[in-house]
């Protein structure tokens, strides 16, 4: 699967290594959590009552849209949230 | 013992209002939820990055490096307390309640001043909740902030001088534009005349992009009057029609990515808890703060500037943050420039009637959910479609809109009501046959953004 987010300019930054799902992933210094993984992936969480896919809506910290999930449970908004080198993210598995 | 003024946000208009307050003598405290200074229009990039700030933000690179300069020079010199990555999540009468890195504190004031900004207003439209849709705003800020297209073929949709200036952003930056819809027809030539005889040089901005964009072969759709996202797990294509009547063709376009924006809303929450008094306001279409003649509210020691009470943008953000600035001095029996304060005021004044010029040529579309499916989601938090809203409404004809939140759910979710707000509204508007002024205001709760569970307050 493609992500959604294409890196464009300024993208000459370091790399920043982190995991999904227990697999190592790699996103560059800068990234919020939310470029991180929407240059991978199409999708940050599935919601709540209909398992649908969501990806955030408004990328100032106002929706709530972008909720992710690390490993230890904690929670965070991922387009308010700076990538740091091994981070552990969840990212629940499509059921069809 | 006086208590320190405090600043809620750190964009233009709360930096505007430090400046001066500062330069009196008084240390004032200025909150922001981020980590640095600018708001949403002149948010800065994180360390790595190393575009000019004239890449950044085009036009109003001066403006914007002005306001970081200002604010960067009092935080260095410590003449305002800052406090970054900080949430104020509730208000009382001489309290704020913020939480910082997971710590809950308050702060007493004996003054405030809120500039709390803006968010994009949405209407809800189907296949909204597709992964690759996100707000006109949030797609401006995946590139200033990240470098990032919210996609490979993007379409901005919706209405107000942003679609504009985002398309030619993301077209600088080599991003692919497939088309722009506007639901707005193009403005009449009366219009235009009188924008520009109101502020030439921001008309002159806006005629640039649009004919940058002519030029560089993207299309620019006038009066789209329905638009839908299609796709199963994402964004796959656009829809759209021009006209009302069902025989209209439907246009598709194949895209990743759909931008969508109906102009602005206010942040207002924090007024809203703290008892300030309300009004409808036509021009914003929404429940405002009443503001007085110098940024005053309807409570004596509280000041509103920016976004956050009147959808005015950013020039307008600095100047009526430093009118709140001068009328709390005032209030204060401090000395201040009076002299500075009347020019501030007039061009406040001059602002609000090109702002309404503005407003009139991108006019949200009043009609947008009056033939909306059932199956429309309206609220994105808790999943309630349009059906589920008229279910409700045939059982409860009378609810407001807060009875309709409590027995619905719609606006009850994690954003509270801020996206689907608007929408909301519209929708039982329609569904009463009320104008939208006849809708009440949805009262704000506390917390006013999600807090952890655990955090737990320094003090009952």
């Amino acid at each position: 699967m493609t992500g959604l987010f294409a890196r464009l300019v300024d993208q000459d930054r370091p790399s920043c290594r982190f995991y999904v799902n227990g697999e190592p992933c790699s996103g560059r210094k800068g990234d919020t959590v939310m470029t991180a993984l929407l240059t991978l992936n199409a999708y940050l969480r599935l919601t709540e009552f209909t398992q649908s896919p969501r990806a955030g809506f408004c990328l100032m910290g106002a929706c709530q849209d972008c909720i992710v999930m690390q490993e230890n449970g904690d929670r965070f908004r991922a387009c308010a949230t700076l990538l740091q080198e091994d981070m552990r993210l969840v990212i629940p598995e499509r059921v069809r | 013992m006086t208590l320190a003024p405090v600043i809620v946000g750190a964009g233009p208009a709360g930096i505007r209002a430090a400046q001066i307050l500062a330069k009196t003598g008084l240390r004032p405290i200025v909150i922001d939820e981020a980590a640095r200074v600018g708001g949403q229009i002149y948010r800065q990039q994180p360390d790595g990055f190393s575009r000019t700030a004239r890449t950044l933000y085009g036009f109003e690179h001066r403006k914007a490096r002005a306001v970081h300069e200002t604010a960067n020079a009092l935080i260095a010199s410590r003449q305002i307390d800052f406090r970054p990555s900080t949430l104020v999540w509730d208000a009382d009468d001489h309290h704020l309640y913020v939480s910082s890195a997971g710590r809950h504190d308050s702060i007493p004031y004996d003054r405030l001043i809120l500039a709390t900004g803006a968010t994009d207003r949405v209407l809800p439209f189907n296949g909204w909740t597709l992964p690759g849709v996100y707000t006109l705003g949030g797609a401006q800020i995946a590139l200033k902030y990240q470098g990032c297209a919210i996609g490979r073929q993007v379409v901005l949709t919706g209405t107000g001088p942003l679609l504009y200036l985002v398309a030619y952003q993301y077209c600088k930056a080599g991003a692919n534009v497939a088309t722009v819809l506007d639901t707005s027809p193009f403005p009449k030539p009366t219009q235009g005349i009188r924008a520009f005889v109101a502020d030439a040089r921001l008309m002159a901005k806006g005629v640039y992009y649009m004919a940058w964009l002519r030029s560089h072969g993207v299309p620019l759709v006038h009066g789209v009057t329905a638009f839908e996202a299609s796709g199963s797990d994402r964004v796959e294509a656009i829809k759209w029609r021009q006209s009302n009547e069902a025989t209209a063709q439907q246009h598709v376009l194949p895209c990743d990515a759909i931008a969508c924006g109906f102009g602005l809303r206010s942040e207002n929450q924090l007024a809203s808890l703290l008892g300030c008094e309300f009004v409808f306001d036509e021009q914003d279409r929404a429940w405002q703060p009443r503001v007085g003649a110098d940024g005053e509210s309807s409570r004596a020691n509280i000041y509103l500037a920016g976004d956050g009470a009147r959808i005015g943008g950013a020039d307008m953000a600095e100047l009526t943050g430093q009118q709140c600035a001068y009328r709390l001095l005032q209030d204060l029996n401090l000395d201040y420039d009076a002299k500075q304060a009347k020019r501030v005021t007039k061009k406040i004044q001059r602002g609000r009637h090109t702002r309404l010029l503005i407003d009139n040529m991108f006019a949200p579309p009043v009609s947008w959910l009056d033939q909306a499916d059932d199956a429309l989601v309206v609220c994105r938090c808790e999943e309630i479609c349009v059906g589920d809203v008229r279910r409700m409404l045939h059982e409860d004809p009378r609810s407001g809109l807060n009875r309709m939140k409590a027995l619905s759910r719609v606006g009850m979710g994690r954003c509270q009501g801020r996206m689907c707000g608007a929408g909301a509204a519209m929708l039982l508007a329609h569904e009463q046959a009320l104008r939208l002024s006849g809708v009440e205001r949805l009262r704000s709760q506390p917390p006013v953004k999600p807090l952890r569970i655990g955090e737990t307050p320094c003090e009952p």
